[in-house]
Order: C-alpha cells, then sequence, then structure tokens
C-alpha cells in the first residue's frame, strides 16, 4: 500500500505544480458550451424584454444561416451582462438602455469592452394608463391631476393608495424618487418581473379597468393594449443626476450596442455583422409581436421578418 | 423517497393514550423562566431604545464595505493572485470538464444517449426503469430540447460528481472524527434549510456570471446531503462486525475500506440520491446566474409570457430528475438487498453496445436530434391556459373569480398579519421566538432562533424581513390545512394515495419557476401569487409527511380505540393524528422551508420585501442590498427552522 500511496501524493502534487504555477485568468475563460464540434460560435447576451429577443433571433437567424455560425444565448440582467461581456463569456449586447457607470469602468477604464453603435431604435420610459382609460378621463394624462385618481386605481396591494406598478428591478427606474418628490397619492408596487407585469396588465385590459404602470417604448404591448402616456415634468439634461431628487420625466434614449473588445477585434465577420446590424423600431416591434403575442417561435419569426425584409438586412452582411 | 423514522419506542396502546396528555420537557416551567427573564429586560430595553420597529441605534450599515469590497473584486478580478492562481484554476477546471463531458454527450449523439442511459438504469435497476429511462430522453428530444438537455446534463454530472466528492470528504470526517461532526453538523443542519435564492449572489460577486458559477452555487446546495448521511452511514455500523474485523488485526484504513464504507453503502447511495435531486432543483435556479441549458430555456420562455415553451423546457428537467430518483433509489434497493453488482464483462458489454448505437447513428448522419420529429406542445398548454385565466380570474358567479379571493387573501390574511408583526414592538417579536422555539426544542434551538432574529435587525431590514415572515406564515397555514386534509385522506384510502403519487413526484421536481406564471394569471401581481405558489410547492411534502405518519401508527393502539367503540372519527382525532405527531411536527418544519424558499422567489411576481431585494441585488449588481438580504434569508430560515425544530433531527429537507 505504502509505495502507492506515495506515487498518488507524487503525481498529485506534480499536477498542483503545473497546473498552479501557472497564472489561469479567469476573466477570459469562454462559455463551455462555446465552439462545440469545430463550429464558430458568437454568444450573445439576451435580456429579459422581448425586444432584445427579437434583435438576438434576427441576429442569430442570419449569423446562422447566412454566415455560419453557431449562436449560443445567455439570458442576464443587464449589469450582470456588463461584467459577462467584459469576461468575454458573452460576445455581444445587441440592446443597452444606458448605464454610465459600467460605460466608465469597462470601456474607458479597463477598455474590455468597445462601442457597437446604435441599434437604430430609439427607447423612451414613462408612465402610462390604459387608453381606454385615458379616453374617458382625458385630464389623467396631466401628473398633476393623478391624485384625482389615487381612489380609482388603488388595489390590494397598494393600500390606500393609488397604484403604480413597475416592472423589473433590474430596469432604470426613478419611480420611488419621482412619487415622493412630485408629492403623489401613490405607492409604487414592483412586479419583480417584466413577465409579471405584462401578465397583470393585459388582465386588467380585459376587465377594462384602469390601471397606471411603468412602461417602456418601442414595446409590444402597445399593439396589443393601447396605452397612453402621463406627462411628468419634462426631461432637462442633468436633472435626474441626483437619484433622490428627480422630479422629471425619463430621457429618450437612442439604444446602443456593446462587443467585447477582444470580439470586436478577432470575431471576424460575425463582429463586422453585428456592428452594421442596424433596424427599426418598426422592424422590432414586428418581431416582437410575432414572438410574443403570436407565441411564434423566436426562430421562425426571426425567419419569417427576414424573408420579408432582404433589403434591410443584406447591407448587414460583410 | 425518504423513509421516516419515528425514534420513539411504541409502548402499550392505553399507555399511549395517556402518555399523549402528559406534558413534554415541562413548557410551564420553560415559560416562567422566560417570564422572569422577560420582566426584567423589557423595560431595560423599552426605556432605552423604546417599543415598535427595531431601533435604529441597534443597527450596523453594512452597505458601504460591501460596496467597496464588490468594486475591489471587479477591480483586481484580472490581476490579483488570488484570483490568477486560485479561484481562476477553479473556474478553469470547471469550464474544462463540463465542456468535457459536453462534447462526450454530443459526439454520442441522441441514439448514442439514450443506449448508455438505458443500459446503466437496467444494469442498476432492472429493465422496466432501462425502458423508462430510454423513453425520458427520446421525450426531451420531442420537446425539441435535446441540445440545452445535454447542457444541463453536462453541468448535472461535473456539479453532481463535485458535490457527491466534497460531500463524502467532509461525511467521513465527521463520521470518523468526534471533533469534526461537532463543528460540521450544525453547519451542514444549516446548509440543508436555506432557499437556494440565498446562495446565488455571493458566488456571483466572485465568479461572476456563467457556468463556473452556477456550477459552485449547485454543490454549495447540493453537498450537505451527501456529507450527512455518509457520516450517518459510518457512525450507523453495526459495532459486532467493527469489533469483528478489528480482532482480526486490521489497521484503521484497512477497517474503513473493507468493513465501514461497505456497510454505509445504503446511505452512500441515498446520499447520491437526495444529492441529484437537489442538483437538479438547482439548475433552474441557477439559470438566472448563466447556467444555461434547460434552466435558461424557462427563464426565457417566462420572460415572454409563455407558459407552454417553459413547460417544454421544464418536463425534460422533471423526466431527467423523476428517471434519476428512481434508478439511483432502486440501486441502493438493490444493493440494501446484498445483491453483488453488475460483474465487469457485463458492463462492458452494455458500454460496447452503447458504442455501437451511437455509431451507427452517427455513420447514418443523424447525431443531432433531427427537427422533424419534435412535437410543439406550447401552443395548445398556452390556449388552455388562456381559457382557464380567462374563465376563472374573475366574474365567476357566486364564488367570485381568482383575483377577487387573491384581492381578499391580501386584505384580510396578508395585511392583518403583516401590520400586526411591524405593529408589535421588537422585543415582544424576539420573546414570542423564544418562547415557541424553547417550548418545541430545546434551549440551544431557542437561543439560535432568538440570535438569527436579532441578526436580521442589526442588519437593518427587520420591516421586509416581517413582511417575508408574514407571507411565509400565511402559506405554512393553507399549506398546512389543505396537506394534512389531503395526507389524512391518502392514509386512508389506497387507491387515493395510488392516484396521488404521481401527481406528488411531478409537482415536487417541477421547477419553481414553472409556477410563478400561471399564478400571476390567476391571482395577479402582488404577494397573493408569491403565497400561492409556495403553497402548490410545499404541499406535496407535507401530504407526504402525514401521509406516511398516519399509516405508521401502531395497528395495535388502532385497534385498541377500536374495541373500545371508538368512532372513525375518534380514531382519527385521538389515536391516530396524537400518535403521529413527530410526523406532523416534520410536516410543518418541512412546509416551513419549502415555503420560504418559494416566497422568497416570488419576489418575481410581486412578493415584494426580501425576494424583490435579492432579485434586485442580482439584476443591477448591487451587492449591498442583495448580499444583506441573502444573509436575512438565511436568519430567517434559520429562526423559522429552529422554531419547529423538535427535538430529533429529520434525515433530508426535500422529503
Amino acid at each position: 500500500m505504502r509505495p502507492r500511496v506515495t506515487a498518488a501524493l507524487a503525481a498529485g502534487s506534480a499536477l498542483l505544480l503545473l497546473t498552479g504555477c501557472g497564472a489561469a485568468d479567469m476573466t477570459r475563460q469562454a462559455s463551455p458550451f462555446a465552439h462545440a464540434g469545430g463550429t464558430r460560435t458568437v454568444t450573445l447576451s439576451v435580456q429579459s424584454w422581448v425586444g432584445a429577443q427579437a434583435n438576438v433571433a434576427v441576429a442569430r437567424h442570419l449569423l446562422e444561416n447566412e454566415l455560419g455560425y453557431r449562436v449560443d444565448t445567455v439570458q442576464a440582467d443587464e449589469v450582470p451582462a456588463w461584467d459577462a461581456l467584459s469576461q468575454g463569456r458573452v460576445d455581444a449586447i445587441l440592446e443597452d438602455w444606458g448605464h454610465p457607470e459600467q460605460e466608465r469602468r469597462y470601456i474607458d477604464d479597463k477598455k474590455t469592452i468597445t462601442r457597437g453603435g446604435d441599434l437604430g431604435v430609439t427607447g423612451h420610459i414613462g408612465w402610462y394608463v390604459p387608453t381606454y382609460f385615458a379616453d374617458a378621463h382625458p385630464d389623467v394624462t396631466d401628473w398633476e391631476n393623478l391624485d384625482k385618481y389615487a381612489g380609482t386605481l388603488r388595489t390590494a396591494e397598494s393600500g390606500g393608495k393609488g397604484q403604480l406598478m413597475d416592472g423589473s428591478p433590474s430596469y432604470v427606474t426613478n419611480d420611488k424618487a419621482l412619487v415622493k418628490n412630485l408629492d403623489l397619492d401613490y405607492e409604487v408596487v414592483f412586479a419583480g418581473s417584466e413577465a409579471a407585469q405584462i401578465t397583470q396588465i393585459e388582465q386588467f385590459a380585459k376587465e377594462r379597468k384602469p390601471f397606471l404602470t411603468y412602461w417602456y417604448t418601442p414595446q409590444w404591448l402597445f399593439e396589443k393594449v393601447p396605452m397612453t402616456e402621463v406627462e411628468l415634468p419634462p426631461y432637462e439634461e442633468g436633472c435626474d443626476a441626483d437619484p433622490a431628487k428627480v422630479a422629471c420625466a425619463y430621457p429618450v434614449t437612442a439604444l446602443q450596442k456593446y462587443l467585447n473588445a477582444d470580439f470586436a477585434r478577432g470575431g471576424g465577420d460575425a463582429a463586422e455583422f453585428l456592428k452594421r446590424f442596424r433596424w427599426s423600431t418598426e422592424d422590432q416591434n414586428e418581431v416582437s409581436l410575432m414572438i410574443a403575442e403570436r407565441k411564434m417561435r423566436p426562430e421562425d419569426a426571426a425567419r419569417a421578418w427576414a424573408d420579408a425584409h432582404p433589403g434591410t438586412w443584406k447591407p448587414w452582411l460583410p | 423517497m425518504a423513509t421516516l423514522t419515528p425514534a420513539a419506542p411504541r409502548p402499550a396502546p392505553l399507555r399511549a393514550l395517556r402518555a399523549l396528555r402528559a406534558p413534554r420537557g415541562r413548557p410551564v416551567a420553560k415559560l416562567l423562566v422566560l417570564a422572569a427573564l422577560a420582566a426584567v429586560l423589557v423595560p431595560l430595553a423599552q426605556a432605552r431604545w423604546g417599543a415598535g420597529a427595531w431601533p435604529g441605534a441597534l443597527t450596523v450599515d453594512v452597505s458601504a464595505p460591501l460596496g467597496t469590497a464588490g468594486d475591489w473584486i471587479i477591480d483586481n478580478r484580472d490581476s490579483h493572485p488570488l484570483f490568477l492562481y486560485v479561484l481562476g484554476h477553479v473556474s478553469n477546471a470547471i469550464v474544462v470538464s463540463v465542456r468535457a463531458v459536453y462534447l462526450v454527450l454530443l459526439a454520442a449523439g441522441w441514439a448514442g444517449v439514450t443506449a448508455a442511459g438505458a443500459l446503466v438504469a437496467w444494469r442498476a435497476a432492472g429493465p422496466r426503469l432501462a425502458l423508462g429511462t430510454a423513453a425520458a430522453f427520446l421525450a426531451c428530444g420531442l420537446l425539441g430540447m435535446w441540445v440545452p438537455t445535454m447542457q444541463t446534463l453536462a453541468l448535472m454530472v461535473v456539479a453532481v460528481l463535485a458535490s457527491a466528492v466534497v460531500g463524502a470528504l467532509l461525511g467521513l470526517a465527521a463520521g470518523l472524527s468526534d471533533r469534526a461532526e461537532r463543528v460540521l453538523r450544525p453547519v451542514l443542519d444549516t446548509m440543508q434549510v436555506l432557499p437556494a435564492f440565498a446562495y446565488l449572489l455571493p458566488v456571483v460577486l466572485v465568479f461572476g456570471i456563467g457556468v463556473p458559477a452556477a456550477v459552485l452555487a449547485t454543490v454549495v446546495y447540493a453537498a450537505p446531503p451527501m456529507a450527512r448521511l455518509t457520516a450517518l452511514g459510518l457512525r450507523g455500523a453495526d459495532p459486532e462486525v467493527l469489533e469483528a474485523v478489528t480482532s482480526l488485526g486490521t489497521t484503521a484504513r484497512q477497517r474503513l475500506l473493507t468493513a465501514r464504507l461497505p456497510l454505509a453503502r445504503r446511505e452512500l447511495l441515498l446520499g447520491l440520491n437526495q444529492t441529484i435531486m437537489m442538483a437538479l432543483s438547482m439548475a433552474v435556479i441557477a439559470s438566472v446566474i448563466g447556467a444555461g441549458g434547460l434552466g435558461d430555456r424557462v427563464y426565457q420562455a417566462l420572460a415572454s409570457v409563455d407558459v407552454g415553451a417553459a413547460l417544454a423546457a421544464g418536463i425534460p428537467i422533471v423526466l431527467l430528475a423523476v428517471v434519476l430518483d428512481r434508478v439511483t433509489g432502486a440501486a441502493g434497493e438493490r444493493l440494501g438487498a446484498a445483491r453483488r453488482p453488475p460483474s465487469r464483462p457485463l458492463l462492458a458489454l452494455a458500454a460496447a453496445g452503447a458504442l455501437a448505437v451511437a455509431l451507427a447513428a452517427r455513420l447514418a448522419g443523424r447525431s443531432l436530434w433531427p427537427g422533424a420529429w419534435e412535437v410543439p406542445i406550447a401552443g395548445p398548454v398556452n390556449r388552455a391556459v388562456d381559457w382557464m385565466t380567462a374563465h376563472l380570474y374573475s366574474g365567476v358567479p357566486v364564488v367570485g373569480g381568482t383575483a377577487d379571493w387573491a384581492a381578499r387573501f391580501t386584505t384580510w390574511v396578508l395585511d392583518p398579519v403583516r401590520d400586526g408583526l411591524l405593529w408589535l414592538p421588537w422585543w415582544s417579536v424576539l420573546l414570542l421566538v423564544a418562547a415557541l422555539a424553547w417550548v418545541i426544542g430545546t434551549w440551544r434551538t431557542a437561543l439560535t432562533a432568538v440570535l438569527a432574529l436579532a441578526a436580521i435587525g442589526v442588519l437593518g431590514v427587520w420591516e421586509p424581513s416581517l413582511d417575508t415572515l408574514s407571507q411565509v406564515l400565511a402559506a405554512v397555514a393553507a399549506t398546512l390545512v389543505l396537506g394534512v386534509a389531503t395526507g389524512i385522506a391518502a392514509a386512508r384510502g389506497d387507491r387515493f394515495e395510488r392516484l396521488l403519487r404521481p401527481v406528488l413526484d411531478v409537482f415536487q421536481t417541477m421547477p419553481q419557476f414553472v409556477y410563478l406564471i400561471p399564478v400571476v394569471a390567476l391571482f395577479g401581481v402582488g404577494r397573493a401569487p408569491a403565497v400561492a405558489a409556495a403553497v402548490v410547492y410545499a404541499l406535496p411534502a407535507v401530504v407526504r409527511i402525514t401521509a406516511q405518519g398516519l399509516r405508521q401508527v401502531d395497528p395495535a393502539a388502532l385497534e385498541a380505540a377500536r374495541s373500545l367503540g371508538a368512532t372513525t372519527g375518534q380514531q382519527l382525532r385521538q389515536v391516530q393524528l396524537p400518535l403521529a405527531r413527530p410526523a406532523l411536527l416534520l410536516a410543518v418544519n418541512q412546509g416551513v422551508v419549502l415555503v420560504l424558499a418559494v416566497v422568497i422567489i416570488g419576489g418575481l411576481v410581486g412578493g415584494g420585501a426580501l425576494g424583490y431585494q435579492v432579485v434586485f441585488g442580482l439584476a443591477q449588481g448591487d451587492l449591498a442590498t442583495g448580499l444583506v438580504a441573502g444573509a436575512a434569508i438565511v436568519c430567517l430560515g434559520l429562526m423559522l427552522d429552529r422554531v419547529t425544530q423538535p427535538t430529533a433531527r429529520r434525515p433530508r429537507k426535500g422529503a
């Protein structure tokens, strides 16, 4: 027995020496599922909302069918996705709503992420009421009149106040501060995920019940449940600088793409394609609607869109 | 599934009846001591910090140091030696091994994997389970989930192996050394009761989103049962056999290898079985931190409110879980029956057979599952769900719709409980917990429970924690009412139990996430759907334990009661339920632990409180919020477990 133990110990320590002495940088380790079976793989981050799924579905369809790549997707929230992007576990984020802190850290300081240009879609966050409610009570679309409707908009969750429904915790929101600073008789209720929020909105709409919700464009749900924006005090540059003192509307954002720096340099056709990927709000909505409303599989929706709009995507190919 | 062993000896029937009335552990004396303590301490606390919520003077703000720590890690992850020379290799080893398994699975192709799975099952558990295994793999392919299933399988293989090795080593230490046991036992006990969600953040903090973090979180979650059962097996070895072996002049190591470990193989296999089940239940939750595979599909489908697609990805997980559970379970029973393990030539033959099938499929160019063989189930399922929600949501005559119930439940149950808890002065909550824990358990459990609750206050999350607690209490109450009633029915009718069993199996292995969207569709956004999901998730365990406990009641006691002319109801109330008391207490304990796990996930559907804060922390990379909430969940879990813990420990968590 003895000699065997010694041999095992020796082998073990040799292995430890061999592996332990070299540095292993965990920020440069790809997904174990990438590049399996000799294929060229691109890993894209999908955020939880359907617009982001639409971007990825179309990019995936074209990368796989036109350029011969295999595409893996990773579902991650926005801030963790930035981290994964900087580590190369994800090659690209196709739709970002603005993360100044991360941009400073990863693009300017560490230089592990590069900008991939405009997605071509502009996004806007706001407070919305269903159009059937706004038609019946036109003055609800001004924030100063919201308190009048607090009683109508109350639910079991909001207690004695009106309910302002917020969605996923990963989304950019100032709503708690806004309600406080504008001194509104409302309670912010967090749905906790976009899926839960959409389900709730659809249920309200089926009943033609009034509601007030945090929502954003472009979003496919508008086609199904028409909603009207409530006007908040107008946005001015810098009015949202201090998160605790915000008392103005959300800005209009040109959504951005970001690529991992190494991928942007050495990613070949795929990187070039993703840099050129640029479409319009209408295009994105068309695909989103097919996925979320008609329950088509993302790949089928992407194929349907690509077959109908070759003129849009042909120029993206390198 | 776990076998329940009430340790109490069985006294003669009449004595048993009387013994039930006798107070256990002198609760009155305990309460008096507590009252005396309170009489001294409460006025002091009241004068110093006042009543109401937890006093601000007693909280410690940890957000600033946590924020700095988070930033330091991100900034130093690619340069600091700790990361380069230690953690980097851990991460690398995981990536390499998951990839190796994944490539082997892909190379084997669907035919090879199915054949190999079936052959292994056949050798381990017989032809029926082999057929089941093959059918399960084919079903994964039919659902169009072949590649994600293989990704999850690769991750599971690595995670389960790592958990088994780590668990076995820890168990070995605890089984052989008393000192190690004293240190490890409370730690393992605690880890068993923690919600999986609480494990995610610390791992993500260090390893970032991705497969390494997912595997590590899974290992931390799944290793404890293996460790506990290994230790249990080693300590439970028959002393006479050991004596005999020692008298043969063996060394300690020989004794371990030739006697103690082989004697403990049943426990070892049971441990492996539980480790696999817990790892699988983590597969979906870990998708939040980038595990990929099936869990990721479930998560993505839920994001677009596509219950059908979520189910299509959830079913393979359930199938994998059921197959693995049955196969390892059957293998354990075979070992227990002292069958010889399969001989080498047969295994070699099996491997050769699998290889041949894989090669044949590969030559035919069909190593990936052919797309034409997929059966879409998402459409019909979604239509069914839509119909259900459309017709049940509201406006149902007389009883009202589910939305009305949810609103009433929130207003009349959840709100009063939460407001009541928040209205109670902080010291009285501590006192209440101490009293409950001491009466049910020992002074040790009471002390742990009180300290855990105090820690929540110190962390500054008193109010959200009590909010979560109110949801847990409401859900546990509902679960117990429903579960015990169903359990009684199941214990009395054999046919009902046979019908119930597969349903319970499926509900227990279904990923918790799949429940979330249907409950939102039925109950709207808020705390009510979180509670509903928790009830559905915890119900099977409670039903099972109750039924098992009632069935194990001494038939002699029942016979005695019957001969005294007791009616069925009287038998149940006065004999069966009291005698099944250990099982019922266990059911309460299990119910609490399982409910807490889902109430936390309920943060995703508007449950708010601690669950929301953890989700927020993960989503925003805000470690201060997430870690504090995670720690509070740990404390809450610890407190709830200790309060409901009868003196004897139980074998496992999932029941």
